[in-house]
């Protein structure tokens, strides 16, 4: 039995496609992301070494600032908005009959692809005949904005529609941790007189904290990275104004050939990403663990 | 009082629900429109005449080619995912080796890479083998993708696997391979179920590999040949709300018949960064 299952080349043949696969297609681009980061290099012609020039070149670079400075306001909305996201998912998990048909309705906008979404958005956006403005005008509203246009306002118009494509994503986590709670937990609060808020606040909160804790650093962490929707929608603009780290990256390569810099800019989200997580879960760190 | 408190919690929850659907369902409903009623009209009135040659007019513009390079590449790498997958999480969990921990530690890594920051890399080193807009690179890429995500959901299936089933059947005289195709594959039908399920919603919406890799048109997936499709049909609204539905109509039909994979897949994935 233990000499079939530990044959070198068995184990191998089974291991290396996968292996394989990972290896050449997410960690060696990787540290080629790394290497590139400190080239001068247009992706066709030769390279040439410049060391750290291309991260000088982004800390002096106010259009990568303005990006991050997007990124991370979107990351503040975003965890912000689970807040809400919980409330709804008490909400739902408090006995409300029909609650799994309407977990169901809310994760449907998770399923659609970032380009359809950001398709049809543009079209609810749409300052004279998109669903939004028609609304707005049918309740009095005189020149309601442009969303889309405004530089102002485009990057707030934004977050709607990814706020909107998570939400069932978050409470469906929630929720089915909220299901988890032992229900002779609740029942005994109940008796010794805890009011629904302070169930909500007191004892469903601390139980959940771990679930809580993850979906903070999937909700920064997918903010920083995103990428998809707000490139079909805006393409970063109107002139910069709803740019993104990923967005501004990938202009750089795919528009204005700076392989270079754009590589140093992807390393240094890869980078970003990665710290944020550590402090994120430093900052979340529990003292003492809850059992039930 | 209470009854009263359950109508409001009930009121919060529909207008949720309203947020979640309304938008889908105007585009449903102007992608059987003529621009005429849809600038004149009431937006959520039905249409006055029901406009399916809106569908079949992008069909045939192109929509059709799209739809099909997305059905064979999601197919394609979706048995690629989960045969690899299978067969590395097989050799993880069942064979004996010294180095079985790290490997699986490599491909949970795998799980925190943001994929923009291997983007610029891929695409040179597929230039130099010859594969940019090559679909290969596409169905190579989304396997890999898919691979750690893939295997943390196996992960746990796995090791519930009782051991007398392969200690008996290597007594028996049963070969690896035998025993893996024959008797362990066959046994994980469940939670394969729900990693094609996933998957297939990855692959379907993946936009941005595919946006760098391909540029032919013949080779295109849906996502990528909206985008293109739409800047030709750009003030015919039915048209565009006609390819956005095409678009959504498989993994909208996938979810009504198996919802419950769906959510089990999803919030399995809620461990990928």
């Amino acid at each position: 039995m233990n000499k079939v299952m530990s044959n070198k080349w068995m184990i191998a043949f089974y291991i290396m496609p996968a292996l394989l696969m990972v290896a050449f297609l997410i960690f060696i681009p990787l540290g080629l992301s790394a290497y590139y980061g400190l080239m001068e290099w247009d992706g066709i012609g030769a390279m040439e070494f410049i060391g750290m020039e291309n991260y000088i070149t982004a800390i002096q670079d106010a259009a990568f600032w303005d990006s991050a400075l997007h990124s991370f306001l979107l990351a503040v909305f975003s965890t912000l908005s689970l807040i809400v996201y919980l409330a709804i998912s008490m909400i739902l998990a408090s006995k409300i009959k029909g609650a799994d048909i309407l977990r169901k309705i809310y994760l449907i906008p998770m399923l659609l692809s970032s380009v359809a979404i950001a398709q049809l958005w543009i079209k609810v956006f749409n300052p004279a005949n998109g669903m939004l403005n028609r609304a707005l005008m049918w309740l009095g509203v005189e020149n309601p904005p442009a969303w889309l246009a405004n530089p102002d306002i485009v990057l707030y118009a934004i977050f709607v529609p990814i706020l909107w494509q998570y939400a069932g994503f978050y409470i469906l986590i929630y929720y089915a941790a909220l299901k988890n709670i032992p229900e002779s937990l609740i029942e005994a609060a109940k008796i010794d007189g805890a009011t629904p808020i302070q169930i909500a606040y007191r004892i469903k909160l601390p139980l959940i904290k771990g679930i809580v804790k993850v979906t903070v650093v999937l909700a920064i962490v997918g903010s920083l990275k995103y990428f998809d929707l707000i490139y079909v929608m805006t393409n970063g603009g109107p002139n910069g104004a709803s740019e993104v780290m990923a967005s501004y990256m990938y202009k750089l390569a795919f528009s204005t050939n700076e392989f270079g810099y754009g590589s140093a800019i992807g390393f240094l989200l890869l980078i970003i990403t990665l710290i944020v997580t550590v402090i994120v879960r430093k900052l979340t760190e529990d003292k003492e663990n809850i059992q039930y | 009082m209470k009854k009263l408190s359950y109508i409001l919690l009930y009121i919060c929850l529909g207008i949720v629900a309203v947020f979640q659907l309304l938008p889908i369902i105007w585009l449903f409903l102007f992608s059987l429109k003529s621009n005429r009623e849809i600038f004149g009209g009431n937006p959520f009135a039905l249409p006055r005449e029901w406009l399916w040659e809106n569908y079949a007019k992008v069909w045939e513009g192109g929509i059709g080619l799209y739809f099909f390079n997305s059905v064979w590449i999601t197919v394609v790498a979706i048995i690629l995912t989960a045969l690899f997958a299978s067969m590395a999480t097989f050799a993880i969990t069942r064979m004996h080796w010294k180095l079985d921990k790290l490997v699986l530690g490599l491909f949970m890594v795998g799980l925190m890479i943001p994929i923009h920051s291997a983007i610029i890399p891929l695409f040179s080193m597929f230039l130099n083998v010859n594969l940019i807009d090559n679909p290969i690179s596409i169905v190579l890429t989304y396997t890999a993708y898919n691979l750690p995500i893939t295997m943390m959901i196996l992960l746990g299936f796995y090791y519930t696997l009782p051991r007398e089933i392969e200690e008996a059947a290597i007594m028996d005289g049963c070969s690896i391979h035998r025993l893996f195709f024959r008797i362990i594959l066959p046994m994980t039908t469940p939670v394969l179920s729900t990693i094609v399920i996933i998957n297939m919603i990855y692959n379907w919406n993946e936009f941005v590999f595919v946006n760098t890799f391909i540029s032919s048109d013949q080779y295109k997936t849906l996502t990528v040949g909206i985008q293109n499709f739409i800047g030709q049909y750009m003030t015919d609204w039915g048209a565009i709300g006609a390819t956005l539905i095409i678009s959504l109509l498989p993994i909208l039909i996938a979810f009504i018949f198996f919802s419950n994979k769906v959510v089990e897949g999803i919030s399995s994935s809620a461990v990928k960064g």
